[in-house]
Formats: structure tokens, C-alpha cells, sequence
């Protein structure tokens, strides 16, 4: 039987978002669809490797803006975010009522084998090079490759 | 995630045996062993002790 596909865009680097696209592609990789996400501007913010605020990219404006984004411990909730304070409630709020955590649902989604893919033109503009990235990302793409790599499925962008 | 959880552990285990998976009321007392037959494994049982369900899935 031929597999579903679902490809997702991820542009938002806001932890809420983060969660509904790693919640939406682990729920689909379980049900056997095939998955990639593809992680394009403040969505490589949830992959570097350096998961606080930390000076990378090559010039000095592409590091600046680095550190402001910070990584993963630093997503902001898309609404009342309260100065980052939230996300850490939010994350046990989610332990309490027993559902997975955003870095639960990364760890799922890599043991799932969704493909992770990030945008070429989007690491190009902010400095980040593959090596600043989780180990699993599979390649560096363009939206041509992406959307080749998609064809006959569905494509979302959160 | 409940599938994401059982799908994953039905990958680590060998060709016939089992999978006693533990549910509460909800939503993924259906979908799981929908799922799991949809993927060509076989539901064995399905019974309720206590609070929670067992669903048995052999691999």
C-alpha cells in the first residue's frame, strides 16, 4: 500500500508552534505516514545543536541575531509569553496532565525517522551552517528539493 | 503521542510476540487497535481490569 505523505513547514520558532508541528508529525509517522519537516527561518532556532543563546554564524549582525534567538530552551509562547517565563510553566503544566514535552516529542520524531531537512537559503541569511544544527538533519535543501520531495502529499506551514 | 509511544515499542519487540498495552478511557482505546491491525498486526484481546484497559497486540 502506497504511504501517505506529510510534509510540514516549519517557519515559526514559537514553542506553542513547535509543538503542534512535532505533535502533528510524530501522530502521522505513527499512524505509518511518510514525514518530513522542513525547518526554515525562526523554526532552525528549535534544531541548533546549542540549545540557549549562544554567539554563532559567521559575521558580526549574524551573531548578534543568533544570540537574541537563542535555541531551543529559549522559544517563546506566541501569546503571553511573560518574558520566557511561560513556556517553562506551560512544559509543567504538559508533565502534569501526562502529555509529551516538546523535547519528547523531538526525541520521538527522530526515533520515528522523520526526515528533517533545513532551508539553504534561511541558514544562509542568518550564518548557521549544518554543523550548528542536530545530527539529524538530513540534508540542507532548497525549496525546489522540498517541494519535489513532497509532490503527491500534503504540505503544511506552521 | 499514545500511538507515537506504541508504535515504537511494537518496533522494538520480535515478529510474534506480544504487546500488553495499558489505557485509560479515551480517545486511543479506539485508535490504537485500529492502527495496530491497520499495520498488520493482530488485536488479541481487549479487557477492562480495574481502571484501565488492556489491549494485547501481537507483533
Amino acid at each position: 500500500m502506497e504511504r501517505k505523505k506529510l510534509s510540514i513547514v516549519c517557519f515559526s520558532g514559537d514553542f506553542d508552534k513547535a509543538l503542534a508541528a512535532f505533535t502533528l508529525a510524530t501522530g502521522a509517522a505513527a499512524v505509518n505516514w511518510e514525514v518530513k519537516m522542513f525547518f526554515t527561518f525562526w523554526g532552525l532556532n528549535i534544531l541548533k545543536k546549542k540549545t540557549g543563546r549562544s554567539l554563532i554564524g559567521s559575521g558580526i549582525l549574524a551573531r548578534v541575531f543568533n544570540f537574541l534567538m537563542g535555541g531551543k530552551r529559549n522559544l517563546p509562547l506566541s501569546r503571553l509569553n511573560f518574558g520566557g517565563m511561560s513556556p517553562f510553566l506551560m512544559t509543567g503544566m504538559m508533565k502534569k496532565s501526562n502529555v509529551a514535552t516538546l523535547d519528547e516529542l523531538i526525541d520521538a520524531a527522530k526515533e520515528l525517522n522523520i526526515d528533517f531537512v533545513a532551508c539553504e537559503m534561511a541558514m544562509h541569511i542568518l550564518g548557521v551552517k549544518k554543523e550548528d544544527l542536530d545530527g539529524h538533519v538530513k540534508d540542507v535543501v532548497g525549496v525546489a528539493t522540498f517541494l519535489d520531495a513532497s509532490k503527491d502529499g500534503h504540505i503544511l506551514f506552521i | 503521542m499514545t500511538m507515537v509511544k506504541v508504535k515504537l515499542k511494537l518496533s522494538q519487540i520480535e515478529e510474534g510476540d506480544t504487546l500488553d498495552v495499558l489505557l485509560a478511557e479515551g480517545e486511543p482505546l479506539e485508535s490504537v487497535p485500529r492502527t495496530a491491525k491497520e499495520q498488520g498486526h493482530r488485536v488479541e484481546d481487549i479487557r477492562k481490569e480495574g481502571e484501565y484497559y488492556h489491549v494485547i497486540i501481537r507483533k
